[in-house]
Formats: C-alpha cells, structure tokens, sequence
C-alpha cells in the first residue's frame, strides 16, 4: 500500500489527470497537489499524485554520483602513489 | 521506465557499495520503517551486497502488520452486516482475523470489493444508495490523505452512506517507542512516501534528543544504497541529523496541501500496535465535525473476543528484535498462500518479503 510509482501526466480535466507508467494509463486525482502540467512527473499512491517529481532534483541527484566518482579516482590515485590508505 | 532505471544502475551501485566499504568498518545497524523499503531491500538483494560489518534490520513499517486483529475482525464483522459493502485496498483481504478473513466472508456472499482507490468507494456509494459502504482505511502519513479526501469529497457531493473505518497510524511514535523500549539500533532509513507527505521536520527530535541519524530514502537500489552511505558518514563524524536522499520526491515541507487535508479531517488518539502496544497519539481518528462519515461511531457492530495466534513472532518482527527465519512457522506452517500472521500476508510484511526474496 506504501508503494508509489512515478507517473507521466498524459492529460488532465479539472482535479483529475490521465498518467502512464510504463505504457499503462492510470486515473489520478490532483487534489492534493497544485501547479500540475501535462509532461509533469508525479508519484501515483493509490489513485492520488502525492508530489511532483522535481527534474532538477533527479538530474542533481545523480550528477552528484559522477562528483564522487571523480573525488573517489583521485583519492585512488593519491593512495595508489603514495601508498597510504586515506579513507 | 524514466526516474526508475537510472536508480538501479549497475556500475552506480557497484560504486556506492566501494564507498560504504571504505566508510566505515565498525558493526553498524540500520532499522528501515517503511514496508515498501524492506521489500525493496529483499527484492534487490541489497544485504548480500553490504560489507558484513553493516545489518539492516526491519521495523514497524508495515501498516496492516501493526494493525491489531480486532481491526480485522470489526470488518469481518461489518462484511457480515446484509447492507454493507466493503469496500479496501486488495492487501487486507487475506488478512487473518479470529476466525475469518475478508476473503472467506466473501466467498461466503459477503460483498467485498477490491478498490485501487478511496475514490472508487466513493462511487460505489453513489451507485447503490440503498447500501452503506464501509472503507477501510489503513497505513500511514502516505495513505491517511487519500482516506480524507474521500470524506471531504463525501461531504461536498452530499454522499451520506459512504463511512471510513479508520486504522491511520503516525510513523514517529513507533520510531521513538523502539528506542525507548531498548532496541539497540545506529541510525533509521526513514520512510519515503510517508516523507513526501510530512517533510522531514517529523524527525527531528530522533536526531536531536535521540541522537540517531534519519535519512529520508528513495527506494531503488540507488537511493538505498545511498541512504546508507549517508548515515554511515553521519556515524563517522558523530553528526546524526535529518538529511534527505529521496530529494527529486521529498521537500523539507513536505505536501503542505495534503497535510492541511488531514488535519481538517483527523486529530490524533493513542492507539495499538503489534509489538508496540499502546503509543500515546499516534492513531488518527475522524473529527467531530466529519463525525457521520466515521464507521465506528455510526455503524456500532458486535465483534467476536480476539483469539492471537500462538507461535506467531510478527510483534518481536515488527520491533527488529527476530528476523522471519527465526520463526518456526516460517515457510513450513506459514507461507504466502496458507498464512498464520499478517506479516506473512502484505506485501509489504518482512515474513513475505523475506519468503519471496531471500533465497539463503
Ligand atoms: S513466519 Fe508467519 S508465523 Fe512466523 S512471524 Fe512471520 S507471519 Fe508470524
């Protein structure tokens, strides 16, 4: 019952959307949330958008990845050429 | 699928799990309290990829696990009732009561129906006025919106055989109440959805008083993982605070639209939980105002004496105190299709979880 999924706001007329996930088209009621635009994403808990995705969240949450990812090879090297463990 | 399949990218989670293994090599336990992370971290098999110094443990966070049984057995009670229909999310169903379930009271002719939504009760009601309709209303900050929508909504369209018979819990109280009770944990993988609707101020006292790191997770192996990482380098700096992973989903505010919502139609009671007991306002109850909309007051119903099973270890489960294969029902007496507690039963339950996914 906790599950949510991201959905695609396909269409909407008054409080209620049309959303897909995965090709599959859901009903969701917008009541409890606001601002919704077609292309919007949302999460879809049972029959209700809870939340909009936020794009720039998502992008930023795996750019942070590429960041450590970064960080971890040089710390490696350093290791590697100095051959003391730093974390 | 677009916000899914780059959460479980390979290379980014053999990464993540390099970095936990450089983090730290201290004995440190984790406690995830949503139903939905712990089939997550079964379902991806996320323990056998962790360095052994770094357990995870399961908590209160299945909403019909912590559920009493007179719950089930007041809806059994209600299905019985020739006027009513049930209307409940397919998780309840096969829940086992006293001496029945749904599911059975069903085949017996009660009518029981399955809905993906409280708005889908709505129009059950419409349709059969003749009828009342009892919905059952389960699970936690996430759900409990949705539940109240559909009493607003009854209200404003005029529909007066619509009734929620509600179990709504609040997470903090169970997550305090753990700690109090001795339950020796290192920092919580707290709850996502349940997240997406409070914010993360709801934590802060855990971080603040308690002394324990929460960080709000997503629930792909990515998020997961990362969660981790994150209260890992919390514990290593002696820093425990409230820190979101789950950031394309959860504002620090939360969905102030939707907590508004369910402050105008519930105020909180004390209420029990399997394994817990009695927690000081941590259930929600329909307000005075909304008052013919509550099922327990308006349909009074006699209910059978509550009967536990014997054996059964769901509470200790619940409290990650045993872990499911410590039960000696588990798989032999209590499976999936012939189930003894109801964390055998939900989805969202560590015994299925644990049936489904751990193949150890
Ligand atoms: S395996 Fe079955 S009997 Fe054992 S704790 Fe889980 S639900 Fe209860």
């Amino acid at each position: 019952m906790c599950l949510s999924i991201p959905a695609k706001v396909e269409s909407i007329e008054g409080e209620m959307a049309v959303v897909s996930v995965g090709g599959t088209t859901y009903d969701a009621s917008l009541q409890m949330v606001e601002d919704i635009k077609i292309g919007d994403y949302v999460l879809l808990h049972t029959g209700f958008a809870i939340q909009k995705i936020s794009e720039d969240e998502a992008l930023e949450t795996l750019k942070v990845f590429e960041e450590f990812e970064d960080l971890n090879k040089q710390l490696d090297d350093e290791e590697q050429s100095t051959g003391k463990r730093i974390i | 699928m677009k916000y899914i399949d780059e959460y479980r990218d390979r290379e980014l989670v053999l990464k993540l799990i390099e970095q936990i293994k450089k983090a730290s090599s201290k004995p440190i336990t984790l406690m995830e309290v949503c139903g939905g992370h712990t089939m997550s971290i079964q379902k991806f098999g996320i323990p056998s990829l962790l360095p052994k110094n770094i357990k995870l443990v399961s908590g209160p966070g299945c909403p019909v696990c912590v559920s009493s049984r007179k719950y089930i057995d007041q809806s059994v009670a209600y299905a019985k009732l020739p006027d009513v229909i049930i209307a409940t999310y397919g998780d309840l169903i096969r829940i086992p009561g006293s001496s029945s379930t749904l599911d059975e009271e069903k085949a017996k002719g009660a009518d029981v129906r399955i809905v993906y939504s409280v708005l889908d009760a709505l129009k059950i009601a419409q349709d059969y006025p003749e009828k009342r309709i009892v919905f059952l209303g389960i699970g936690f900050e996430t759900t409990a919106p949705s539940s109240a929508v559909g009493v607003l909504n009854a209200h404003k369209q005029g529909i007066t055989n619509f009734f929620l018979f509600s179990s709504h819990k609040i997470m903090p109280p169970a997550m305090t109440a753990l700690i109090d009770e001795g339950v020796k944990i290192d920092g919580y993988i707290a709850p996502g959805h349940v997240s997406t609707i409070t914010g993360s101020g709801i934590y802060k006292d855990i971080a603040d008083i308690y002394k324990l790191g929460c960080v709000i997770s997503g629930f792909e192996p990515v998020d997961l993982l990362r969660s981790i990482l994150m209260l890992i380098k919390q514990l290593e700096k002696g820093e425990p605070k409230v820190e979101i992973e789950y950031s394309r989903v959860v504002k620090p505010e939360g969905n102030i639209k939707a907590q508004q919502i369910l402050d105008e139609v519930f105020e909180l009671k004390d209420d029990w939980w399997r394994g817990l007991g009695i927690l000081p306002k941590s259930g929600m109850k329909i307000r005075e105002l909304y008052k013919e909309y509550d099922a327990e007051l308006m349909i009074p119903v006699e209910v059978e004496p509550t009967r536990e099973d014997k054996g059964c270890l769901c509470g200790e489960i619940l409290k990650g105190l045993k872990n499911p294969k410590n039960c000696k029902l588990f798989k032999k007496v209590c499976t999936p299709s012939d189930p003894v507690g109801a964390c055998m039963v939900s989805h969202e339950g560590a015994c299925n979880a644990y049936y489904r996914f751990n193949k150890e």
